[in-house]
């Protein structure tokens, strides 16, 4: 007989073991098959640099946390309702974030001395037995026995079993949220189809945690969560690195280029790559360089050659890239830089998050050398940053820097995806020939906007040489004379500013356009300041919320909008780095508020930081 | 070889490749000659000219592109392989001329260069070596001998030089030469041998630097002793030079290389080696004639022209390739496929 089933509204579930146990397939199978039920969601993956950290230690831990919603949500949420701990050392690092009286499901075989000793237990003092859980609706599980048990009549080695213990977990909270395990077995079946054993096992072993749940009696209620309040539309789910490769190809058939992304593998911004290389039927060609410099170096040689130029890194990437990113910008030719930002300085925390690099995106270059920078607000709307970066990058041929992080290159959403029709051309125009009006070609000719002709080698008639050495004004002969210095620093820097005239004005994402104070955000934040500024309206506080996917130059109403408000805050996983900017641009007592901990915002310290300061006498 | 080469007929002449600009190099400056054999060879390309593109570093040799009416890229040092690369491999019907130097290319752009080889693409690198940093006036480069005195190494350089031609044969280059400014026919050349060679080219050029090197390379350029230093091979032919009739070979005993004279009655034209640029093993040998002039010890001569030719698939061909067959077997990529991926759903109004 089938167990009794309640509805509720919202879950977060952290899904936690050793960085071997498979969590973060685990994790993005039940992500991926909450978004086929409609609820909305967003996925947290957190895991650590080392690809096989020592086994049971506190840093080899790796956790997805996944939080859905029958409501609109906007983050992976600040507390977890479940706790999957794989072993002790998954508990000991995740048992902060679990709420009082939160669920832990614990694997008991991962809590042997041998794990308590790891996981820096003392002698023989076990959590899962001294009591110390009280407070919490511990389930204490075998799940390795269990699921080798199910696995008895494959023949199979005791070790390559215990890799399916993880679908063991995944297929036990399928029964636990009342789903359908449709979607994963599709998936195992792609994945395994060739290796009919391995299939076997972990199909054996998903459906023994399905009926665990069903026949144990400890789990006498299931949960269903309905479909989110989301905008009608077709939707899939997808993470930032891929909506962002997704975002470049498009931009790529839009405006009729042949996509070229010069590339060095780092973290995390490789996912881009491998997606990108995937798709070669769309005239797209990755080069994986010999380094950061011959990364966008052959970008640019390719963007020279008339294709819509991408290169993909991470900070200390683009500290490599600074030199050509210079001659980019002297060369005038269209290049997109995207920067998935990682915890900084130098190697610094590759695997967390981290809004590290705006000041070097700003100013991380020798000599006057602004370009445009457009940041991505959330995973999906990677898709459109890509998109825009592009855009402007052709449109006014200058080389354009995109940030994104690690939180949303990884996390996931549903998307209410676009089709191709609703996407606007990119009308790019080659220079084929010497106008009437001129005599011989002029490749530093600009026209009202400051934007020069694209001549790319193979037009004839149009020979021309351009280099890194400055330029006369219109011919583009190198010249020494100061006069001219002057006049192209201020020309190029006027090119970037009149960027300004094409992108779209500030809008408020929430609130009055005039008060108390406003919350000004960029990059991945976006969900965690929606959220702390959705629950002080609610009860009843005047204030208001700007995010930024303009950094550089800043929509023209930016600061009127700004001029409106008695405070403005600036929330930024970093050390305060727009909050500067803006301080300058603006002449404005904007506040930080900063967190530099690997990790995204939660939404409980935006809202006492917010409230903290419009209780503060000004 | 040049001569039996079919050349196509030149409608344009060194003249149409000439720029405005006015030539910037030292006086007596070896880059001169190079610049006058290169205009006088790309017209025998059968390439117009919009599809001829140079592209440089930095270095006195770096100003090359300015020069030369095609178009042309003066980059950041080191990098034009580099840049070379994604050109070459997103537009594969260019000619690609890489202007390179010994600091440009084997210093601050090494890496760029040897995977620029190992990957061969159909690009030719014309890599001046006059063992100085010239454009920063005269600190000793990776092709300087040990020992050497310059402003940055007031008691002696301490580094080995690198051999070039050693090191493209070790990087898998698909071709491999070597030429001088003061011998401009024979440059002309072996330009036109690198513009043939489907793949990777590597022409080191001996070049003077008459300010900060002067006569670096005097003992293999002079009348006086080129005869008796220099080995200039030809395919086929047995390697043999000397001032006095050609009066002296090379022979290999096992696979050490050994002069030997044709007047002494000990050997004649028959016991010297055979040249084969096709043959791998015997390119590396000769690329290691690379005795110091100004020891005293018995000197093997230093050889020029074509080292090593081989036919590898070039990798901008292998990306179209890829390209192709994708386009092939999945069909032109449909964008609104790609979008939507395989699993969706949909809330309804």
């Amino acid at each position: 007989m089938s167990k009794p089933t309640q509805t509720i509204e919202d879950v977060v579930i952290k899904f936690a073991g050793d960085s071997g146990d498979g969590m973060q397939l685990t994790g993005s199978q039940f992500a991926n098959n909450t978004a086929l039920i409609g609820a909305d969601l967003s996925t947290f993956p957190d895991f650590p640099a080392e690809i096989r950290a020592p086994q049971g230690t506190l840093p080899g831990v790796s956790g997805y946390q996944l939080h859905f919603s029958s409501n609109r949500i906007y983050t992976p949420g600040d507390t977890c309702d479940v706790l999957v701990a794989m072993n002790a050392a998954a508990l000991k690092v995740n048992l902060k974030a679990l709420r009082t009286g939160g669920m832990i499901i614990a694997d008991t075989s991962g809590f042997d001395a041998k794990n308590l000793r790891l996981a820096n237990y003392s002698d023989g003092d076990n959590p899962l037995e001294n009591g110390s859980l009280q407070g919490f609706e511990l389930h204490k599980i075998d799940i390795s026995k269990l699921s080798r048990e199910a696995l008895k009549d494959i023949q199979m080695g005791t070790k390559e079993k215990d890799r399916a213990k993880n679908m063991f977990v995944l297929g036990f909270l399928y029964w636990l949220y009342n789903r359908d395990m449709a979607s994963t077995l599709q998936f195992l079946k792609e994945k395994f189809g060739k290796r009919p054993e391995i299939l076997e096992a972990n199909l054996h072993s998903m459906q023994a945690g399905y009926n665990y749940g069903d026949t144990v009696e400890a789990f006498s209620t299931r949960y269903i969560v309905n479909k989110a309040k989301l905008a009608p539309g077709r939707y899939r789910s997808i993470t930032g690195n891929t909506a962002l490769a997704y975002g470049l190809i498009a931009a790529a058939q839009k405006s009729n280029l042949p996509l070229f992304v010069g590339t060095y593998p780092i973290t995390p911004a490789s996912d881009i790559l491998h997606e990108l290389a995937r798709h070669k039927n769309f005239n797209v060609r990755t080069f994986q360089a010999e380094d950061e410099i011959a990364g966008i170096a052959a970008t640019i040689g390719a963007a020279y050659g008339g294709s819509l130029g991408v290169t993909t890194t991470s900070g200390p990437g683009m500290a490599l890239k600074t030199e050509a990113m210079g001659l980019a910008m002297m060369l005038e030719i269209p290049l997109v830089i995207v920067d998935v930002q990682r915890g900084g300085p130098s190697t610094g925390l590759p695997t967390k998050t981290e809004q590290s690099d705006l000041l070097q995106a700003y100013y991380g270059r020798n000599g006057e050398c602004p370009m445009p920078v457009v940041a991505a607000a959330t995973p999906c709307d990677c898709f459109d940053a890509a998109f825009e970066a592009v855009r402007i990058a052709l449109l006014h041929m200058t080389p354009v820097i995109l940030l994104s992080d690690g939180y949303i290159a990884n996390g996931a959403e549903p998307w209410r995806f676009p089709a191709s029709t609703d996407l606007p051309a990119i009308d790019v125009h080659f220079k084929k020939e010497i106008s009437e009006s001129e005599t011989s070609f002029q490749p530093y000719q600009r026209d009202e906007r400051g934007v020069r002709p694209w001549a790319v080698p193979g037009t004839k008639g149009l020979e021309h040489r351009i280099g890194g050495l400055e330029k006369e004004d219109i011919t583009g002969n190198v010249s020494y004379d100061p006069d001219n210095h002057q006049k192209m620093v201020k020309i190029r820097a006027e090119k970037v500013a009149l960027v300004a005239d094409d992108i779209p004005l500030q809008k408020l994402d929430s609130g009055p356009d005039q008060g108390e104070l406003l919350v000004i955000g960029w990059g991945s934040t976006f969900g965690a300041i929606k959220s702390a500024v959705q629950t002080l309206q609610s009860a009843g506080h005047s204030v208001s919320h700007v995010h930024l996917r303009h950094l550089r130059p800043f929509p023209k109403n930016l600061g009127s909008i700004i001029r409106k408000f008695k405070k403005v805050i600036v929330p930024e996983l970093n050390n305060g780095q727009l909050v500067k900017i803006l301080r300058d641009e603006f002449l404005i007592d904007a506040l930080p508020y900063n967190k530099i901990k690997g990790v995204p915002f939660n939404k409980g310290e935006l809202v006492d930081a917010f409230q903290k300061l419009m209780e503060a006498k000004a | 070889m040049p001569e039996t080469m079919p050349l196509p007929a030149p409608t344009l002449t060194a003249k149409d490749f000439q720029t405005d600009q006015e030539v910037r190099w030292c006086p007596g400056c070896g880059d001169y000659a190079i610049l006058a054999a290169m205009q006088k060879t790309l017209p025998q390309l059968g390439v117009p000219k919009e599809h001829i593109v140079v592209i440089s570093g930095i270095g006195c040799s770096s100003r090359f592109p300015y020069y030369v009416n095609t178009f042309g890229m003066h980059s950041i040092h080191g990098r034009a392989t580099a840049i070379a690369s994604g050109l070459k491999a997103s537009r594969p019907e260019l000619s690609i001329w890489i202007v390179t130097g010994d600091g440009d290319g084997l210093s601050i752009g090494g890496n760029h260069t040897i995977h620029l080889l190992r990957r061969n693409f159909d690009v030719n690198v014309m890599l001046f070596n006059n063992q100085i940093y010239g454009l920063t006036k005269g600190q000793y480069s990776p092709t300087s001998e040990a020992n050497k005195v310059t402003k940055s190494t007031p008691f002696g350089s301490l580094d080995h030089p690198f051999n070039p031609l050693a090191l493209a044969m070790g990087a898998d280059a698909s071709f491999v030469a070597r030429s001088m400014d003061r011998d401009p026919k024979h440059l002309q050349a072996m330009l036109l041998r690198s513009a043939n060679h489907k793949g990777a080219s590597f022409l080191e050029i001996y070049q003077n630097c008459n300010i900060f090197n002067d006569e670096a390379f005097a003992v293999f350029t002079d009348k006086g002793s080129k005869a008796d230093t220099t080995l200039f091979m030809e395919q086929g032919k047995p390697l043999r030079y000397g001032a006095e009739g050609r009066n002296k070979g090379i022979r290999l005993d096992g696979y050490k290389p050994q002069v030997v004279s044709l007047t002494e009655g000990n050997y004649n034209e028959d016991d010297l080696w055979v040249h084969d640029e096709q043959d791998f093993f015997k390119a590396q040998i000769l690329t290691r004639f690379f005795d110091n002039p100004a020891e005293e010890a018995e000197q093997l001569p230093r050889p020029f022209g074509v080292f090593y030719e081989s036919k590898r698939a070039c990798y901008e061909e292998g990306l179209a390739l890829q390209i192709e067959e994708a386009i092939e077997r999945r069909g032109l990529g449909n964008l609104d496929a790609l979008i939507q991926g395989r699993e969706t759903w949909e809330i309804a109004k």
